[in-house]
């Protein structure tokens, strides 16, 4: 398969992701976006990797799915911790520190 | 013995530290002991090395290396001690006097609840005047020209609840500071013409240099605005009378054994390199010509029995520069010599009055106290005597010689310094028959109080008169002996400028001038005193009683302009200029900072969305910045 499939296939998921976070209002939703974007470059990575016959980018993928867990196992209980306190994940009324 | 001759500031600076570290825990009886005791064995050191000094087999100077004080690069200041005639001398009279005055002390101060702290100061005094005289180079010789204006301060204003007093303490050391800096600059020209601060590198350099008398000139006359502050010439004398303010053995430590004799010895020190500056010399003999009068003008007006004394000492310094103006510097140091004892005489025998009066300055309220304190008024008599320049007496054979050497170098000179003489004679006699004759004009409670002295009192005073006496027989002038022996002692550490020679005759004759003059003044003197009747003084008497009017001046010329400088400054300069310009730059940033925060609205979709703009813009950015 040519090269470009996969660059337009990981463009189209990051876009999705950049939208998502922008316009759900949704904190998992966001967080779900979020992911997205990372495995949008994920896929890219491994494609080139693959296109150019050198494995290094491939370390690089497991790095950031080893960040990424991480990151989700903070971020839900950060999730989880505020959805017990306001009894919602909208993150528009997440503002308090306001004034 | 010379090679020990360190131990003599250690002893003050051991005393001051014992008396100074344990000011809370030491008795009072101990201090003086320990104070005493320190200076003692200093003087007997001392003793020991002038003895060295004097005898034949002492070659030159000696010079005692003992650590490198300061090395960075070609800058090398060692520590090193000087000993020669001439140093030698001043740790004579500095030890010896300074111990009378201790003993003074003992007994003057013994009610004073601050006796451990005065002790340490004047140990410390005593230790930095050693250290400026013992010193090899002028570094060495600054430290304790900045040691002994720090201990004045704390002296003068040793009684520091007083608010005068405190004032006292700091016109002095800002006064003394003004003439430091003259000193500094010196050394600083010094040390960059010559790349060294030793004196006997320096004076060899000079001696066999080229002729560099612009820069010589420069020098001399930095050091000598150092020894004005020091020695209370004019411009910078106002602080010497204000610092009556302290306990009067400081006084006496101050205007005798210590302090202003600095200038004196400093100009000593640097002879070589004066006799190749003429102008600072001529200079010199002005300003200490000038000094003499002026202060010996005022001494006749003042009625605080320490204020006579202290403008006698400010017009007799001014006797001591003319004499070095003229090259003339053994004699200078001769009268410093013969100055220490019956000034130290004079001084302490005023503390004596004062502490039979309760405290009393004022002339006007004593009289009569001669019949209560025999002692005290016999040595100050003699002391009056050696002053006035009686024969026999110290202070003559001093004078007489500057009197002398003066109307060598210009007749006119001569006539200006006998009428300070004459002025001389005339305050010191009135302030004696004032203060020792007549009916007794205090009150009844002081009339009651008036005793004699503790022996500790006495018994310097005693020692002081005695050598108010003798001490003037180490100088005899030409005509009664050919062999001058101070003058021959002390010619291997100053050299002395090429002087005109008097004929024998003129000689007997100037002295018979002076001497009977003299006499005449003291009969001035005495009729003067007789009425003793104190109305206020009208026309120049009053401007003698102000002082000329100097601090007026000072105040109005100096302190008053820089007064109205600093209220200009900070009214104006501070208040509306640097304090609106911060206060301006907070409340601008006050009001931006509330218009920015709007910015931040909490929405957390719009902080990404800027955040994906900025993404897109940087990226965009990178992309054209390729293609272009």
């Amino acid at each position: 398969m040519p090269i470009q499939y996969y660059i337009f296939l990981s463009l189209a998921l990051f876009s999705i992701g950049v939208m998502g976070t922008m316009m759900r209002r949704n904190a998992i939703i966001i967080f779900m976006c979020i992911e997205l974007m990372l495995n949008a470059v994920n896929l890219l990575m491994v494609a080139f990797s693959n296109y150019w016959e050198n494995s290094n980018a491939q370390i690089f993928v497991f790095f950031i799915m080893v960040v990424a867990a991480a990151e989700v196992a903070v971020g839900l209980a950060i999730i989880t911790l505020v959805y017990r306190k306001v009894n919602s994940v909208d993150i528009n009324i997440l503002n308090r520190l306001k004034n | 013995m010379i090679q020990y001759s360190y131990l003599i500031p250690l002893f003050p600076l051991l005393g001051f530290l014992i008396n100074g570290l344990g000011w809370n825990k030491i008795p009072k009886s101990l201090a003086g002991v320990i104070g005493s005791t320190s200076i003692l064995a200093s003087f007997v050191i001392s003793l020991a090395v002038f003895a060295e000094v004097l005898s034949p087999s002492f070659q030159g100077p000696f010079v005692q290396h003992y650590f490198d004080f300061i090395q960075s690069g070609t800058l090398y200041i060692p520590f090193a001690f000087q000993i020669d005639a001439l140093s030698a001398s001043f740790l004579l009279i500095i030890t010896g006097i300074g111990f009378l005055i201790h003993v003074y002390s003992t007994s003057y101060m013994h009610d004073d609840e601050g006796m451990v702290k005065y002790f340490a100061y004047l140990n410390l005094f005593v230790f930095s005047m050693l250290l400026l005289v013992m010193g090899a180079n002028y570094i060495i010789m600054f430290i304790g020209w900045e040691g002994v204006g720090l201990c004045s301060y704390l002296l003068i204003g040793f009684w520091f609840k007083n608010h005068a007093y405190t004032d006292a303490a700091k016109k002095a050391f800002v006064m003394n500071r003004i003439g430091d800096l003259g000193f500094l600059v010196g050394m600083l020209l010094v040390l960059y013409h010559f790349h060294t601060l030793s004196y006997q590198e320096l004076f060899d350099t000079i001696k066999t240099g080229t002729d560099q008398t612009t820069i010589y000139t420069a020098i001399a006359i930095c050091f000598f605005i150092g020894a004005m502050g020091k020695s209370a010439q004019i411009p910078l004398y106002t602080w010497l009378p204000d610092a009556m303010a302290g306990p009067t053995p400081v006084s006496a430590l101050i205007h005798a054994a210590t302090m202003v004799t600095a200038g004196i010895y400093m100009i000593a020190r640097s002879s070589v390199l004066y006799n190749l500056a003429p102008i600072a010399l001529d200079l010199i003999t002005w300003i200490g010509l000038a000094t003499a009068l002026l202060a010996a003008s005022i001494a006749i007006k003042q009625n605080d029995i320490k204020k006579v004394l202290a403008y006698s000492t400010v017009s007799q310094l001014g006797f001591m520069f003319v004499a070095i103006g003229m090259g003339a510097y053994t004699t200078a140091v001769f009268h410093v010599i013969t100055h220490a004892f019956f000034k130290a005489l004079l001084f302490l025998g005023s503390g004596s009055v004062i502490h039979a009066m309760s405290g009393e300055q004022d002339i006007r309220f004593m009289g009569g106290l001669g019949k209560k304190m025999p002692i005290t008024k016999i040595t100050f008599l003699i002391g009056c005597l050696a002053i006035a320049g009686i024969p026999g007496f110290a202070g003559f054979f001093s004078k007489d010689e500057i009197l002398a050497h003066a109307y060598a170098h210009q007749p006119l000179l001569f006539v200006a310094l006998l009428i300070g003489a004459l002025m001389t004679a005339f305050y010191m006699f009135r302030l004696y028959f004032l203060t020792f004759t007549g009916t007794f004009r205090g009150t009844e409670h002081q009339a009651r109080h008036l005793h004699e002295s503790p022996k500790a009192m006495t018994l310097p005073l005693m020692v002081l008169a005695l050598f108010s006496i003798i001490g003037g027989y180490i100088g005899l002038p030409k005509v009664i002996s050919e062999k001058h022996w101070l003058h021959d002692f002390l010619s291997t550490a100053v050299t002395e400028k090429e002087l005109h020679e008097l004929s024998h005759t003129t000689e007997w004759l100037l002295m018979g001038v002076s001497v009977g003059l003299v006499l005449v003044m003291i009969a001035l003197a005495y009729k003067a005193t007789q009425k003793a009747q104190f109305t206020a003084a009208k026309g120049f008497g009053k401007i003698l009683e102000n002082k000329w009017y100097v601090d007026e001046l000072y105040q109005a010329v100096i302190l008053t302009p820089l007064h109205h400088l600093g209220i200009f400054l900070q009214q104006i300069i501070e208040k509306s200029g640097i304090d609106a310009f911060v206060n301006n730059v907070g409340t601008s940033i006050h009001w931006l900072s509330a218009r920015v925060r709007l910015l931040q609205s909490g929405i957390v979709g719009s902080y990404i969305f800027v955040m994906v703009l900025g993404i897109i813009l940087l990226l965009s950015i990178g992309f054209l910045s390729t293609i272009l």
